[in-house]
């Protein structure tokens, strides 16, 4: 077992109300893609609004930035659940037609001991980080991964005896 | 990829001039035997020496020469494996099986680094949230495919997934053989990714470009459906019949 965990934080700024119309594919989407992610391999943990089963409701950075925070066992598991599945990737291909473009980074990873758990606050700070610097250990993405503290750097990329 | 990534150039050192690993690959494929084994591996995915031998008619001992130049050569993967069945004491060594490898082989003479570029212009299309244009010339360009695949090969529309198989192939898709058409679920599958080291990189927007591409071509030929799949090998759309067709 691990002794960290990586957290992912993700902001989307949505092109119109979720009630609207146009909406209405990505909203239907909600409860079927976040009963994905609790069922993924992998999978530790979800940010949700008090009271209800996903965070669309709550604006911590804006009134139309959602905001999607979660914990994982390891990039990869978070890689699979994100891109190895239709039910996941087939949303994020059609993102624009639900989400305009922030013209920063929207998503940041980090590594956090296990058994804690990342707050709005600490996640907020790891996107500016990201945004100001580009990816580090301490804010990162899937295109530019560090590994977990401690763990021996590029034993993926080790190559093949014989 | 052997050439066109960071990777490779910084490994590069004067005794690695450019495109030699590369050239080294090509070469090894300009014997026709060699050719002819590196495909059947291909095509079945995965071959031992004896099953390579006996498809195309070579002794043991030269298919088992060649499928390890192929492999020293970096175009092909090595595994020993023991054979089903046989375990334990008088198994005998277990026996070697190859499959096509990972590493892709490009070589531009003069140099030219297209790799780069189209991950350049990938990432730009995410920023912009230009998603929706890529998309739009994507499935133009699938319709443009298919009409070129039909001028050029003369062939009819495919109307069955077998023929849809074949037009595929033809595309530079490889595609699996196809289930019965009929048969409940039946889909065609496509094992090779055209734009693997892309679609790692940015694969939404990679796979919504090879969607449409492929939604384009089946527009044209008319009676198909493709669909997103992601599979852990091979190429994330799935095509299949529409019903009452």
């Amino acid at each position: 077992m691990s002794d960290h965990h990586l957290a992912q934080l993700n902001i989307a700024l949505l092109k119109a109300p979720l009630d609207d119309p146009s909406m209405a594919d990505f909203a239907a989407a909600l409860d079927p893609i976040n009963a994905l992610a609790d069922t993924s391999p992998g999978f530790v943990w979800r940010y949700t609004d008090e009271g209800a089963n996903d965070a669309s409701a709550s604006r911590p950075f804006g009134p139309d930035l959602l905001v999607n925070m979660s914990v994982w066992e390891d990039v990869e598991s978070l890689r699979a659940y994100t891109y190895g599945n239709s039910g996941h990737l087939d949303y994020l291909r059609r993102r624009r037609e639900w989400f305009r473009p922030l013209g920063r980074p929207s998503l940041v990873l980090w590594w956090l001991p296990s058994g804690t758990l990342p707050t709005l606050s600490e996640a907020g700070e790891r996107l500016e980080r990201l945004t100001a610097n580009g990816p580090g250990p301490e804010a990162f993405t899937f295109r530019t991964p560090f590994p977990a503290p401690g763990a021996h750097a590029g034993v993926e990329h080790a190559s093949d005896p014989g | 990829m052997m050439e066109d990534s960071a990777e490779g150039r910084a490994r590069r050192t004067a005794d690695d001039a450019y495109g030699d690993q590369a050239i080294g690959a090509a070469g090894a494929l300009a014997d026709t035997v060699r050719r002819r084994l590196y495909r059947y591996v291909c095509e079945q995915g995965e071959a031992g020496r004896a099953d390579a031998a006996e498809a195309l008619g070579l002794t043991r001992n030269l298919a088992a020469f060649h499928l390890d130049r192929l492999a020293e050569a970096g175009l092909l993967e090595v595994e020993r494996r023991r054979l089903t069945g046989r375990r334990g004491p008088g198994a005998g060594r277990p026996a070697k099986v190859y499959r096509r490898s990972d590493r892709e082989v490009s070589l531009h003479l003069p140099p030219r680094d297209y790799a780069s570029a189209a991950r350049l212009l990938a990432e730009a299309v995410e920023r912009a949230g230009a998603e929706e244009a890529l998309y739009a010339v994507a499935r133009e360009e699938g319709r443009r495919r298919a009409d070129a695949a039909a001028r050029e090969t003369g062939t009819a529309v495919p109307a069955t997934l077998g023929e849809l198989a074949g037009a595929l192939a033809r595309c530079g898709y490889e595609p699996a053989a196809p289930p019965e058409d009929g048969a409940p679920g039946g889909e065609v599958r496509l094992h090779n990714c055209p734009f693997q080291t892309l679609a790692a990189e940015f694969p939404p927007v990679t796979c919504g470009m090879n969607l449409e591409l492929m939604r384009g071509m089946v527009e044209r030929w008319g009676g198909f459906t493709a669909r997103t799949a992601p599979s852990p090998e091979g190429c994330c759309v799935a095509i299949s019949k529409n019903k009452n067709d």
